[in-house]
């Protein structure tokens, strides 16, 4: 990374390994698991936390020195669901197909907990410039579990992926359907998303052991 | 030393500050887009009213409405009446499509009556009549609009919702899903009406049987297709005596 000093480009590659907002800070956990039945739906919620993240934390970066300390996870709250309504609107009145796909995620993206721990942690102690950049990695960090969450859930759970049928007709028993596979129904239930993000966690401290917390 | 934000004095009026600015710039938002977004919502219904009569620019296996450019004319076209039946009255109305159901339904449960949309499609010869239905899946509204013919077997239906699980509840709206309505009974063989219910326990995923009043259910999605079940039934029912006056006639 030429165009990022060490500093930043840590900010953007530390979420996604050693300090991912899912597997490490445990924060975006609800929407791991609403939304990742399928992979598409995945994709786009990633990329809708992508945006919202990384303007929120400069909107809130370069109002940090004016924010009422008493009030502001209020002002916080505010900032992020004005964003995202406007983003709603505006898809609604220029791009409506996209909308219709997007409007289920809008509530979930302002309580997803990433967002407004990013704020407090970060955004609220450093410049406009870093606040972008790790708001970028996070969602990235947040993006790269959800996908990996949903290739295994619809692969397995539907045997499609992105709603093409990998794996063969299930019904007309064709491809591996035909040597007696069957879906796991069970995949796309939530427990499965819980399960398939505990053995990534598994995967990923017992390849650093310095990631395990002690008692 | 306190700081100058940290005084109960700022904070109050930080907060109205704020309060006043993103109210205001929502607001202006919000009725700024208004007009585009009524009319996007307005062709979104003509497109699925048509869908569910089976006028659409389907592929093998891809779904797409009729597109947004042509669809005026084709609305024209294809639909030849739109009816509004209100206590047994049946009018004309141009603008039928555009009466808001879920609003009937509230004023019909404050006891006023309610008035029921029909719009008469002609497709090849053949004449559908296409009922708008609302109701409750698991987290928010779904609705949809079912194409019958005159002995009220269903001809295709358009489903969708406002907020069910994506890739579970959400599928409704998917073709695999809806295709399986097509040819579907809604009476039972003694010729009382069922209407048609998303069930787990039948032993029929490709659907051969239409006469069992049953479409297989999405896995996973039991709530939001018991609320389509409900919403099939309870809407559709208060069409039956139209098409009763439509028989005898």
């Amino acid at each position: 990374m030429g165009l990022l000093s060490k500093k930043d480009s840590k900010l953007i590659l530390d979420p996604l390994a050693d300090n991912n907002p899912i597997t490490i800070q445990v924060l975006g956990i609800c929407s791991a698991l609403a939304i990742t039945a399928e992979l598409e739906a995945a994709i786009v919620m990633s990329i809708s936390v992508l945006f919202v993240l990384g303007l929120g934390n400069v909107v809130i970066s370069l109002i940090r020195n004016i924010i009422p300390s008493k009030i502001r996870i209020i002002v916080q709250l505010t900032v992020v669901a004005a964003l995202v309504i406007i983003v709603d609107l505006v898809l609604k009145a220029f791009a409506y197909e996209l909308s219709k796909t997007l409007s289920v995620f809008v509530g979930l993206i302002i309580t997803n907990c990433i967002i407004m721990g990013r704020f407090e942690a970060f955004a609220l102690g450093n410049g406009p410039w870093r606040s972008f950049l790790d708001g970028i990695g996070n969602s990235l960090g947040y993006g790269v579990i959800l996908i990996i969450v949903g290739f295994f859930r619809e692969l397995l759970g539907s045997g499609t992926l992105l709603g093409i049928e990998v794996l063969g007709d299930p019904i007309a028993k064709t491809g591996l359907y035909a040597m007696g596979y069957e879906n796991n129904g069970f995949m796309l239930l939530s427990p499965m998303a819980l399960i398939v993000v505990g053995i990534i966690i598994w995967v990923q401290r017992s390849r650093n052991k310095a990631l395990i917390e002690d008692h | 030393m306190e700081k100058r934000t940290d005084k109960n004095s700022y904070t109050i009026l930080f907060a109205i500050g704020m309060v006043l600015i993103v109210g205001s710039i929502l607001a202006y938002a919000a009725s700024a887009l208004k007009p585009n977004i009524d009319e996007n919502k307005r062709i979104e219904k003509q497109q699925n009213i048509l869908y569910a009569m089976g006028v659409n620019e389907n592929e093998e296996g891809s779904m797409a409405f009729v597109s947004k450019d042509v669809i005026a004319g084709e609305f024209a076209k294809y639909i030849t009446k739109q009816l509004v039946i209100q206590d047994g009255n049946v009018t004309e109305d141009e603008n039928a499509y555009l009466i808001d159901v879920k609003k009937e339904q509230t004023s019909a449960k404050a006891g006023n009556s309610r008035r029921l949309p029909l719009f008469v499609g002609e497709r090849d010869g053949k004449t559908f009549y296409v009922a708008p239905i609302r109701g409750k899946g698991l987290w928010d509204a779904v609705w949809g609009f079912v194409a019958m013919d005159n002995d009220m077997v269903v001809q295709g239906a358009f489903f969708d919702h406002k907020g069910e699980t994506a890739g579970l509840g959400a599928n409704i709206n998917k073709r695999f899903f809806m295709d399986d309505f097509i040819g579907e009974q809604l009476f039972d063989a003694s010729g009382s009406f069922k209407g048609i219910t998303i069930s787990k326990s039948n032993a029929d995923p490709l659907n051969k049987d239409k006469t069992d009043n049953e479409i297989d259910a999405i896995a996973g999605a039991t709530i939001t297709g018991d609320g389509v079940s409900a919403m099939l039934r309870s809407e559709l029912k208060l069409y039956l005596p139209y098409f009763k006056t439509l028989k005898n006639n």
